[in-house]
C-alpha cells in the first residue's frame, strides 16, 4: 500500500460560516500540494486541520503510511510543521529549543545532530543565543530545524519563505525537493516562487 | 517501508522523561524571568503586610488566621498557575508544544512547575506569616504536611482550569470563577486542619482533615490526568 | 401537583420540634425534592457531558445544557427553601452549615458553567471545555454532599443524632412528602422533554437554513 494523504469531503465551519467544503484530493508519496487562495480563504486552517490541530466540521483527513491509516497522535509524529503561527520559545537558546523539542517528543537529544541542523539551515554560530534576540528571519530558519530534527515523512509548510532573504529561499527550495525526494509537502502560500514547486495545485476561493 | 524504519529507529523516551522535559523547560523559562514567581510574592507579601497592619499587630484569632492563610494561598494560586498556559497561548508557543507533545507529559510537566511555583511561595509565606500574626503551631507535622497537600491540590486544579480558561476570551479573570467551586471542599478542609494544627485543639480530627484532603487531591489529579486530553486537542 | 401544594398545607398536620409551632417544617416538602433534582440534574448533565465528550455529538451537548438550566433552577429554589428554613427554625439565614455549603457550591458550580459557555464563542470549543468543566466538578461533588457534611458538625435535620430521617415522619407527612417527591421529578422530566425537543428543533432549523455545520 502506497504512502498517501487522502482528503474526503473535507469541510471546515465556523459557528455560522463554512470556510471550505467538500474537499477531495489525494497527495501521493514523494510530491508536493501546493494549496493557494486569497487572504481568508482558509489556507492556514486547512493546514491546521490537516495536522490535526484543529477538527474538521465534516469529512476526514486518512494519512496512511508504512501501510496503515495513522491515528492523530501518530500522525504528529511524522509531521513537521512550519507556520508564522508556530512560535518558538523566546526565552530558550537556539539549542535549548531544539533539545525541548526533540526530548518532548521522546527523541533523544545528541548535540552533534543539533550542531548539524543548525549549521544546515544557516545559524551555525548562533546556538547559544536567546531566540529572543534573534531576528524573523532567523526564527524562521530555526523553525526548520525544529521540524526536520525528527525526519518527518510530511512538511506541512505555511508561507515558506515568510521573513526570509534570498538565501533563504534557496534554503527553503533545498529543503522541498529534498522532502519530495523521500516524503512529501503540503505548502500554502500566494507567492508564485513557492507554487511552482507543487506537483499539485488546491485553490481555495 | 514499516512504520519503524520511518523515524529515527531508535527507542522513544519514557512518558515521565518526557514530563521532565516540559517540567525543565518552564523552570528554566521562569528562571530566567521570574515573572511569576516575583508577581506571587509580591501578591502574597503584600496581603499580609495590609492585614497585619489594619489588625495593629494584634493577634488574630486561629479561625481568622487559618481562614487568612487560606486565602493568600487560593488567590495567589490563581495569579500564578494561570501563567502555565495563557503565556503560552498568548506568546504563540502553544502550536509549537501541540505538535510536538502527547497531552499526559504537558500536563504533568506543568502541574509539578506549579506545585513546585505554589510550595517555593509556602516556604517563604509561612514564616512570614506566623510572625505577623504572632502565632505558634501546636502541632507542627500536621500543619506542614496541610500546607503542603493544600498548595498541591491547588496547583492540579489550577493546572487544568487554567488550560481550559486559556482557550477562553477572558482568560485570567475567568480562573477565579472557575477554580472557587471545585476548590472549595479543599480549602475547607485546609482552613479546618490549620485551624486545629495552630490551635491543637482536638488534635485527633487533623488525620481526618489530612486524609481528606489527600483523597481529593487524589481524585483531582487523576480526573486531571483523564480529562486533559480533551481540553488540549480538539 | 395541585394535590401536592394543597396538601402540605392542609392535610400535613404540624411537625413538632421545629420551630415554634412545627408549621414551618411543612417546606421539606418542597426544599427536599428541590435540592434532590438540583443534584440529580447534575448527575445528568455530567452524563450527557461524558457522551459529548466521547461522541462529539452535538445533541448531547444540547442535553447536557438543558439539565444545567434546570439544576440551576431547582438548585435556586433550593438554597431559598433552606435558607427560609433555616431563619423560621434557628433563627438566621445563613449559618455556613455544611449542608447548605453544599447547596451553595452547587450553585456556583452551576453559574460557572455558564460563565463558562458564554466566554467562548466557538460552538465546538464551547461545548467540549464545559464539558470537561462539569465532570471536573462533579468529581468533587462527593466531597460535598458526604464527606464534608459528616466531617463537620450540621444543623441539618437528616444528619441529626436521629438515624433513618423518613421513618421518623408521622404517616401522612410520609404520604405528602413521598408524594411531592414524585411531582417534582415528574416536573423535571417533563420539563426536560420540552426544552430538549425545543433546543433540537431550533439546532435542526439552523442546519436546514445550510449554512452551520452544528446541529447534526
Amino acid at each position: 500500500m502506497a504512502n498517501r494523504i487522502e482528503i474526503q469531503g473535507l469541510g471546515k465551519a465556523y459557528n455560522d460560516r463554512w470556510l471550505f467544503r467538500d474537499l477531495d484530493i489525494t497527495i501521493p508519496d514523494n510530491s508536493v500540494l501546493a494549496v493557494q487562495g486569497p487572504n481568508g480563504a482558509g489556507k492556514t486552517t486547512l493546514l491546521a486541520v490537516l495536522c490535526g490541530l484543529i477538527a474538521a466540521s465534516s469529512g476526514h483527513v486518512n494519512v496512511v503510511l508504512g501501510g496503515r491509516q495513522l491515528s492523530k497522535a501518530e500522525r504528529r509524529m511524522h509531521l513537521g510543521l512550519v507556520s508564522p503561527d508556530l512560535k518558538l520559545y523566546d526565552g530558550l537558546s537556539a539549542v535549548e529549543n531544539l533539545e525541548f523539542f526533540c526530548t518532548v517528543r521522546g527523541l533523544p537529544f545528541s548535540l552533534p545532530r543539533a550542531r548539524e541542523l543548525l549549521e544546515f539551515v544557516g545559524l551555525a554560530k548562533r546556538g547559544r543565543d536567546f531566540l529572543g534576540n534573534f531576528s524573523s528571519g532567523m526564527k524562521q530558519r530555526l523553525k526548520y530545524a525544529c521540524a526536520l530534527w525528527h525526519r518527518p515523512h510530511i512538511l506541512v509548510l505555511d508561507e515558506p519563505t515568510i521573513h526570509l532573504d534570498e538565501k533563504g529561499a534557496e534554503l527553503v527550495e533545498q529543503i522541498i525537493l529534498e522532502q519530495r525526494g523521500r516524503g512529501m509537502v503540503v505548502l500554502a502560500s500566494n507567492e508564485p516562487a513557492e507554487i511552482k514547486f507543487g506537483d499539485q495545485t488546491l485553490v481555495l476561493a | 517501508m514499516s512504520l519503524r524504519r520511518l523515524n529515527l529507529g531508535t527507542k522513544p523516551l519514557s512518558w515521565h522523561r518526557k514530563c521532565i522535559a516540559v517540567l525543565q523547560k518552564d523552570l528554566r523559562l521562569e528562571f530566567r524571568t521570574r515573572y511569576a514567581f516575583g508577581a506571587l510574592i509580591m501578591f502574597a507579601v503584600t496581603t499580609l503586610v495590609a492585614i497585619s497592619f489594619s489588625l495593629a499587630g494584634g493577634m488574630a484569632d486561629t479561625d481568622i488566621a487559618a481562614a487568612l492563610l487560606w486565602i493568600i494561598f487560593f488567590f495567589s494560586a490563581m495569579t500564578g498557575v494561570s501563567r502555565a498556559f495563557v503565556q503560552e497561548e498568548e506568546t504563540g508557543t502553544a502550536i509549537a508544544l501541540k505538535m510536538a507533545a502527547d497531552p499526559a507529559p504537558v500536563f504533568l510537566g506543568k502541574f509539578l512547575f506549579n506545585a513546585a511555583l505554589l510550595i517555593s511561595i509556602a516556604v517563604l509565606v509561612v514564616p512570614l506569616y506566623l510572625v505577623m500574626f504572632n502565632l505558634s503551631v501546636a502541632i507542627v507535622g500536621g500543619f506542614l504536611l496541610t500546607v503542603l497537600l493544600g498548595v498541591v491540590g491547588l496547583a492540579a486544579a489550577g493546572t487544568i482550569l487554567s488550560a481550559i480558561a486559556a482557550q477562553s476570551a477572558v482568560k485570567g479573570s475567568l480562573l477565579t470563577v472557575l477554580s472557587l467551586p471545585i476548590v472549595l471542599p479543599l480549602l475547607i478542609g485546609a482552613t479546618s486542619a490549620t485551624r486545629t494544627a495552630l490551635s491543637g485543639s482536638n488534635p485527633g480530627s487533623i488525620m481526618t482533615y489530612i486524609s481528606m484532603l489527600l483523597f481529593y487531591n487524589g481524585s483531582v489529579i487523576a480526573a486531571s490526568l483523564l480529562l486533559f486530553e480533551y481540553v488540549w486537542h480538539e | 401537583m395541585t394535590a401536592v401544594i394543597v396538601a402540605s398545607f392542609l392535610y400535613v398536620p404540624a411537625i413538632p420540634g421545629f420551630g415554634a409551632t412545627g408549621e414551618t417544617a411543612r417546606i421539606i416538602i418542597y426544599h427536599v425534592p428541590a435540592a434532590w433534582l438540583a443534584v440529580l440534574a447534575y448527575l445528568v448533565a455530567t452524563i450527557y457531558s461524558v457522551a459529548y465528550l466521547l461522541s462529539r455529538d452535538s445533541g448531547h451537548d444540547r442535553r447536557a445544557v438543558v439539565n444545567a438550566e434546570l439544576g440551576t433552577v431547582f438548585c435556586i429554589l433550593a438554597t431559598v427553601t433552606g435558607a427560609i428554613w433555616s431563619r423560621a427554625a434557628w433563627g438566621m439565614y445563613w449559618n455556613w452549615d455544611p449542608r447548605q455549603t453544599s447547596i451553595a457550591v452547587l450553585l456556583l458550580i452551576y453559574a460557572a458553567y455558564f460563565v463558562l459557555r458564554s466566554a467562548i464563542s466557538d460552538v465546538v470549543r464551547r461545548a467540549r471545555l464545559s464539558a470537561v468543566y462539569a465532570i471536573l466538578a462533579f468529581v468533587t461533588v462527593p466531597f460535598l454532599v458526604f464527606v464534608v457534611p459528616r466531617t463537620f458538625p450540621s444543623l441539618h435535620p437528616d444528619l441529626g443524632a436521629d438515624g433513618s430521617r423518613v421513618s421518623a415522619m408521622s404517616p401522612e407527612v410520609l404520604v405528602v412528602f413521598v408524594a411531592s417527591l414524585i411531582c417534582f421529578t415528574g416536573l423535571y422530566l417533563w420539563l426536560q422533554n420540552i426544552q430538549v425537543r425545543l433546543h433540537d428543533l431550533q439546532a435542526r432549523r439552523l442546519l436546514e437554513r445550510g449554512n452551520t455545520s452544528w446541529g447534526s
